[in-house]
């Protein structure tokens, strides 16, 4: 066969040993660093993705946290202003039972007093006028009293209205 | 900048190549032999063509790049002639003048002859098997034969009336053409990917020419090597798979360039590489591997007794067919490309010059993409065997 009379043994040799040497710088310069800086980018990628989804639920979660969070605190500013808003109705209405007790307490000192000084103006009055009469009977009685007809008369008349009686 | 456009620049070079290469074609036409009738020039063409495919297709011991015919001269240049035979012999092969110069080395004489170096006697003397014919390439002779022999360097088309030389052939261990072009080759592809690697130490996105050829890589590594090895194993084969693949590819593509590099059309390329493939598939294999080749579990056992030495052959054939297949893919290209190109200067008519040039930039085309596809094949095939040899397979 003329394909194995050409063979060239020189050439297969040159060949064999071009290619160990290729094969082997090839695989220390070049194969592995490409091969393992290729790996290296599609775990840094993926883990890259992973930790995006990460992100984007923990964002979920927080977002939803948060809403909770504001949910609360306005319930909680309803629940305070409720309260404020009772503290001031009962505080009111405190001073107002206050204000209107004082207030009865007062007029009924004021009452009292009134009446304390009205009878105290009442027995003046009561003395004076006994006293005004005493001296009104002192002159009226020296007065009728002053002749002797005058005195049988009164007397007789009493006597009339004692037998009368 | 410049670094950035160089893959395209390196891709365009690619794409246009083959029409350059009638460029060189074209110097080598035969000029018209005046005092001839048109019917012998016409043969004399033919066969001249004839000789200048097979002389292309052949591995030289210098860098040849075109000849002038009319002064008979050669272009391109020596390369080193290294043999062994009783002891190391160097020298540059510009000592053979292209085959008509016997060359002197430590007291012994060597002479070329279409294409192999004869150890020889001082006066040059050849002898033959068939002994009636004598050859000498000295000799006047007019004859169209020993012409086209003259022109295209004396490695023209094996002489059937002169049979085989019975002289020593010493082993020969020279930078031919092939060897040349293989270590230019290695050392390119040594440059691109280290500096394809080193790109990397900077980041890992890739850049400038790492752009261009990490999708390569992932490719052999994503489409060739996983599916065929398996994610367990692929590993330790990545080397070679991407060193074949890349060398391969470089090796096909630089063969259709019009400098004439043919490496992957010899045998011994081919042959280096198969053997690879085979060593690193037996060193590699496990158990499970031999055992599936002497007895084979799930079938009866006279067809154990069958298959055994059945697939015992196939261990050695399928590196063989490796071989061939890659040797023949790029052979056949070449002949069929030089084939048309060669049209165009036997038609006068320019219709059909012109159709030739058509049908050759299609083909040129064709054969770009059969460089790589038989790199990928190459590639493909020996993951697939290395895949049989690591692959576990569950109990049947």
């Amino acid at each position: 066969m003329d394909l194995f009379k050409e063979f060239s043994v020189g050439l297969f040799f040159w060949q064999t040993l071009l290619f160990l040497i290729l094969l082997f710088l090839l695989r220390k310069f070049a194969w592995k660093p490409i091969l393992k800086a290729v790996t290296d980018r599609e775990e840094s990628i993926e883990e890259a993705l992973e930790q995006a989804d990460k992100a984007r639920e923990e964002m979920k979660k927080l977002q939803s946290d948060n809403e909770e969070i504001i949910r609360e605190a306005r319930v909680e500013r309803d629940a305070i202003l409720k309260e404020a808003r009772e503290i001031k109705a009962s505080i009111i209405d405190e001073a107002k039972t206050k204000a209107g007790e004082e207030g009865a307490k007062m007029i009924e000192q004021a009452k009292e007093q009134i009446n304390n000084q009205k009878m105290a103006a009442i027995t003046e009055l009561k003395n004076q006028v006994a006293e005004m009469s005493i001296t009104i009977a002192e002159k009226v009685l020296s007065k009728e009293l002053e002749s002797k007809d005058k005195q049988a008369d009164l007397v007789n008349k009493q006597l009339n209205d004692f037998k009368l009686n | 900048m410049q670094i950035k456009k160089l893959p395209f620049l390196l891709a365009a070079f690619m794409f246009v190549a083959p029409f350059l290469s009638f460029a060189s074609d074209s110097i080598a036409e035969p000029a018209h032999i005046n005092g001839q009738s048109e019917e012998v020039a016409k043969d004399e063409k033919k066969a001249k063509i004839n000789a200048y495919i097979k002389h292309h297709l052949k591995d030289t011991h210098d860098f040849h790049l075109f000849s002038n015919e009319r002064t008979g001269k050669h272009y391109g240049f020596p390369l080193p002639v290294i043999l062994w035979d009783d002891g190391l012999h160097f020298f540059m092969s510009s000592a053979f003048d292209h085959g008509h110069k016997l060359a002197e080395s430590k007291g012994n004489y060597y002479k070329l002859h279409h294409g192999k170096i004869y150890r020889t006697e001082a006066d040059g003397e050849l002898t033959y098997d068939h002994s009636e014919a004598k050859h000498s390439e000295h000799g006047g002779e007019t004859s169209v034969k020993s012409h086209i022999e003259e022109v295209s360097g004396g490695h023209a088309e094996e002489n059937k009336d002169h049979g085989h030389p019975t002289n020593i052939v010493p082993l020969d261990f020279s930078i031919t053409k092939n060897v040349f072009n293989i270590f230019f080759i290695g050392l390119l592809v040594f440059l691109i990917f280290s500096s394809v690697a080193r790109g990397y130490k900077k980041g890992l996105a890739p850049k400038k020419a790492a752009k261009f050829f990490e999708p390569l890589v992932l490719f052999v590594r994503d489409e060739i090597a996983i599916p065929n090895i398996g994610e367990k194993h692929y590993r330790k084969y990545m080397g070679f798979l991407l060193t074949a693949f890349f060398f391969i590819w470089m090796v096909n593509l630089f063969g259709l360039t019009p400098l004439g590099v043919n490496v992957t059309n010899n045998i011994a390329v081919t042959g280096a590489l198969a053997l690879m493939t085979f060593f690193i598939t037996q060193f590699t294999s496990k158990k499970d591997y031999w055992l599936h080749i002497f007895w084979m579990p799930g079938v009866p056992y006279p067809m154990r007794i069958l298959l055994a030495p059945i697939e015992l052959l196939g261990v050695f054939i399928k590196p063989f067919a490796l071989m061939i297949r890659l040797y023949a893919n790029i052979t056949a290209g070449h002949i069929v490309l030089m084939s048309l190109i060669s049209l165009m200067f036997i038609f006068d008519n320019i219709g059909a010059k012109g159709a030739f040039y058509g049908l050759t930039i299609f083909l040129s085309i064709i054969e770009l993409l059969v460089a790589f596809l038989q790199a990928y094949i190459f590639t493909m095939l020996s993951a697939l065997y290395f895949g049989m040899a690591v692959e576990e397979h569950d109990a049947h």
